[in-house]
C-alpha cells in the first residue's frame, strides 16, 4: 500500500489560488450541468430508465463470472479473439505483446479510462512504439505530458490560450491564435495525417453485450471509428464490469449516457463491432484489475453500475472549483473519490472529505449510485482502519467524545461563549486551523439556544398562569 | 497464461456469492412520437445535421444541388445509383485508405430514430465503413417511413447474427474540447444531410 500523497486541499490550494480561473472552471462544468438538466427533463420516463440502468447493472453483478462466459463465446464465434488479464501489469503485457507480433510501431487510441488506469501509454512508449491519443482533448492533454483532469471532457481545466500556444509549438498554428475552430481545425490535419499512417487501433469500450459477443463504443468525434477502420487490427480493452446481458439493454444504456453526461441526446457516434474489420483482428481484452474484489464489497459493490458518464463530476460542488489534478486518481470527483480509496486507503484518505455531503452526484447519477452515501461511509471506514492522520483522528475522537456527553457540551458551550470574545486573535485564526480560512466566526451570543428556549418557555408559563 | 488468468478471474468472482437480482423486463411504455418525422428533423437539426423531405430520386438531385459543398465537390462517391455528379464507386477501392480524398459519400441509412436524430448504418452494403467516417461531407438516404421512435424500438430492429459493423449515426462530427465551444467537423464528416425519401430506394452500387 502506498504512503499518502499530498491531501486533496492541498492539492487544491494552487487551483483556488486564481479565484479567476476557478470560477471560469465552475461555470464552465455547470454549464455543461444546466444541459444535463434539460436532456432528461425532455424524456419523461428518465426516472425509469435510471431505475432500470440500476437493475441491469446490479443482476449483471450478481451473475458476472457467467455473463463474460458468454461474451467470450459469442465475441469468439464472431471471429474475435478475447484476452483475460488479471491486473494492469498483464493488461499492457497482452497489449504490447499483440502489437510486437505484428510489427506495430504505430498506434492511434481513443479515449479510453482503463488504459489511463493501466498506464498503457509508457509501456508502449518505451517499447517505441508511438501512442497517439486521438480525442482532441486528449491530444491537447498528451502534448502537454499530463494526465486528463476529467473522465469525459480531458481538457476542460485549459483555456484557449494555452491550448494556441501549445498548437504553435507543436503543430505549426499562427503565433496567437485563440479561435477554437481554428484549433480544432488544425489538429484535424494533423490527425488525420496519423489515422492514414496507423498500424493499429486502441479503444476502450463503453458497453459489452453478453448475448451477442458485440462491443460498443460512442464517440463524438469518430476518432474512435476511424482508428479501427483503416489499420486492420483492433485492441479493445474493458473493465469486466463494462457488460450488459442482452442487446436490448442497451436502448436503456445509450438513451442515459450521452444525456447525461453532456446533454446530447446519443453520442454523434454509437459503433457496434461484432468480429474484427474484413481480413483483420480484433482482440478483446478483458480487465479485473480489482474488480472482482470491489465487487465482493457490500457497501461498494454498486460503485461497478457507473457507466463513466461524469455527470457526478460535473455537478459536484468540490470538483468545479478544485479541478481534477486536484485528486491525483485515474478518475475523480464523487466517483473517483469512491473508487480511489478502495485500490489505495491510506494514498487516498483524503478523497471522501473533498465531499459537503450535499447528495447531488446521487441525484444525477444515471445507474443511481448512493454516491454521497458511499463518501460518508469511507470516512468511518478510514478512520476504523486508521487511513486517516493521527491528527484527524484525534479530533475527531473529541469531538465525538463532547458530542456525545450533554454536561460536556453544555460546558464547552459556556465556556467558548464565555473566553473566546476575551481571547487574542491567533488563538483561533492560526495555521493548524483550517477551518479558520477563509472564514470568520459568527460573534459570540451571550446565551445558548437552550437558555433562550427554556427562558421562553418559562415566560409562556407564566402567560398562561 | 491466458486460459489461467480466465481461471483466477472466474474463481475470484464466484468466491463471492450474490442475492440475486431479477433481469428487469423493458417492455415500457416508452415515448412515442405523433410526428416522428418532424422529431426527427428537429432532432438532427439540434446536433448540427440537416433532415429532408423528399418525394423521388430527382428531387433528391434537385436538394443536393443546393448544396454549395456539393456542386464544388471533385470526388463523390455513391452507394445509390441515379446520384447526379456521382464518379468514384467503392468497388475501384482496393484499400480503405483510398477514400481519403472523398468529398461527399452517399450511403443508404437502414432506419431513422425519432428521439435522437440517429440514423442506423451497417458494413453489410459497403466493403470499407471508413467511408463514412473519412468522407468530408456525408449524405443519408432514409426510406420516409423507416422511422422508429425510441432506441427501445430501434435495438428490437437489429440483429448481429453474423460478424458485422453497425453504427447509430447522429449528426456531423463535432468536439467541445476546447472551452466548451461546440465546433463542427473534429475527425469525420463535417457536415450530414439526411435525406427521408417517400418514394422507393434507388439501387445499390457497389
Amino acid at each position: 500500500m502506498g504512503t499518502a500523497v499530498r491531501s486533496h486541499p492541498l492539492e487544491a490550494a494552487d487551483f483556488v489560488a486564481n479565484e479567476d480561473r476557478m470560477h471560469w472552471h465552475d461555470r464552465a462544468l455547470w454549464f455543461v450541468r444546466a444541459k444535463r438538466d434539460k436532456a432528461a427533463a425532455a424524456v419523461p420516463e428518465w426516472e425509469q430508465l435510471r431505475e432500470l440502468a440500476s437493475q441491469i447493472k446490479l443482476h449483471l453483478l450478481s451473475r458476472l463470472g457467467e455473463y463474460l462466459e458468454q461474451f467470450e463465446r459469442n465475441a469468439t464465434r464472431h471471429g474475435a479473439i478475447v484476452h483475460w488479464a488479471r491486473d494492469a501489469e498483464e493488461h499492457n503485457r497482452i497489449v504490447l505483446q499483440i502489437l510486437q507480433q505484428h510489427g506495430v510501431r504505430k498506434v492511434v487510441k481513443s479515449k479510453s479510462m482503463l488504459t489511463e488506469e493501466c498506464h498503457l501509454n509508457p509501456v508502449l512508449e518505451q517499447q517505441g512504439i508511438e501512442v497517439v491519443d486521438t480525442d482532441l482533448g486528449e491530444r491537447i492533454v498528451q502534448f502537454r505530458h499530463e494526465p486528463p483532469s476529467h473522465i469525459v471532457l480531458p481538457a476542460i481545466h485549459i483555456k484557449k490560450e494555452e491550448v494556441g500556444a501549445l498548437f504553435h509549438e507543436r503543430l505549426g498554428t499562427e503565433r496567437g491564435a485563440t479561435d477554437p475552430a481554428y484549433l480544432t481545425e488544425a489538429a484535424r490535419g494533423h490527425l488525420r495525417n496519423k489515422f492514414l499512417n496507423a498500424e493499429a487501433g486502441i479503444t476502450g469500450v463503453n458497453f459489452a453485450v453478453a448475448e451477442t459477443g458485440g462491443i460498443v463504443v460512442c464517440t463524438n468525434e469518430g476518432n474512435a471509428d476511424l482508428g479501427v477502420s483503416l489499420p486492420r487490427l483492433h485492441i479493445a480493452c474493458l473493465g469486466i464490469e463494462k457488460l450488459v446481458p442482452r442487446m436490448q439493454d442497451l436502448g436503456v444504456f445509450t438513451r442515459l449516457l450521452a444525456r447525461s453526461a453532456t446533454g446530447q441526446p446519443i453520442t454523434t457516434y454509437t459503433s457496434h463491432f461484432h468480429g474484427p474489420i474484413p481480413g483483420g483482428e480484433l482482440h478483446i481484452v478483458l480487465v479485473d484489475n480489482g474488480r472482482s474484489r470491489f465487487r465482493a464489497d457490500p457497501v461498494y459493490r454498486s460503485s461497478l453500475k457507473c457507466i463513466r458518464c461524469g455527470a457526478c463530476l460535473n455537478t459536484c460542488p468540490v470538483f468545479r472549483r478544485s479541478g481534477g489534478h486536484s485528486y491525483h486518481a485515474v478518475i475523480p470527483g464523487p466517483i473517483g473519490s469512491v473508487l480511489a480509496p478502495l485500490r489505495d486507503p491510506r494514498k487516498y484518505y483524503s478523497l471522501p472529505y473533498a465531499c459537503s455531503l450535499c447528495g447531488s452526484c446521487t441525484d444525477v447519477c444515471p445507474a443511481k449510485i448512493p454516491l454521497h452515501g458511499m463518501l460518508l461511509s469511507w470516512r468511518g471506514d478510514l478512520a476504523h482502519q486508521k487511513a486517516i492522520p493521527w491528527t484527524k483522528r484525534i479530533s475527531m475522537k473529541l469531538g465525538s467524545w463532547v458530542l456525545r456527553n450533554t454536561w460536556l457540551y453544555t460546558l464547552a458551550g459556556k465556556l467558548a461563549r464565555t473566553f473566546m470574545p476575551w481571547m487574542p486573535r491567533w488563538t483561533l485564526y492560526h495555521r493548524l486551523n483550517a477551518w479558520g480560512k477563509h472564514r470568520e466566526v459568527p460573534a459570540f451570543p451571550r446565551r445558548s439556544f437552550r437558555e433562550l428556549y427554556r427562558q421562553q418557555l418559562k415566560q409562556n408559563d407564566g402567560r398562561q398562569q | 497464461m491466458a486460459a489461467n488468468s480466465k481461471q483466477v478471474v472466474l474463481a475470484e468472482l464466484q468466491r463471492t456469492l450474490l442475492d440475486p437480482v431479477a433481469l428487469p423486463d423493458l417492455a415500457g411504455p416508452w415515448t412515442e412520437y405523433e410526428h416522428p418525422r418532424q422529431q426527427f428533423a428537429e432532432v438532427l437539426a439540434a446536433v448540427g445535421g440537416r433532415a429532408v423531405v423528399v418525394r423521388d430520386l430527382p428531387e433528391l438531385n434537385a436538394e443536393l444541388a443546393k448544396i454549395d459543398t456539393f456542386r464544388g465537390a471533385r470526388r463523390v462517391c455513391s452507394l445509390l445509383s441515379g446520384i447526379e455528379r456521382a464518379n468514384v464507386t467503392v468497388r475501384e477501392m482496393d484499400d480503405p485508405h483510398a477514400g481519403e480524398d472523398v468529398d461527399f459519400f452517399v450511403a443508404p441509412g437502414e432506419f431513422a430514430v425519432a428521439e435522437n436524430g440517429a440514423v442506423w448504418l451497417t458494413d453489410e452494403v459497403l466493403k470499407h465503413r471508413v467511408l463514412y467516417f473519412l468522407t468530408q461531407h456525408l449524405v443519408l438516404v432514409v426510406p420516409a417511413r423507416e422511422i422508429v421512435s425510441n432506441m427501445h424500438q430501434a435495438y428490437q430492429r437489429i440483429r448481429f447474427d453474423k460478424p458485422g459493423f453497425g453504427l447509430f449515426l447522429s449528426g456531423p462530427s463535432k468536439t467541445a474540447d476546447i472551452e466548451q465551444s461546440l465546433v463542427i467537423g473534429a475527425h469525420g464528416a463535417r457536415s450530414l444531410t439526411v435525406f427521408l425519401l417517400e418514394s422507393s430506394l434507388p439501387a445499390r452500387l457497389e
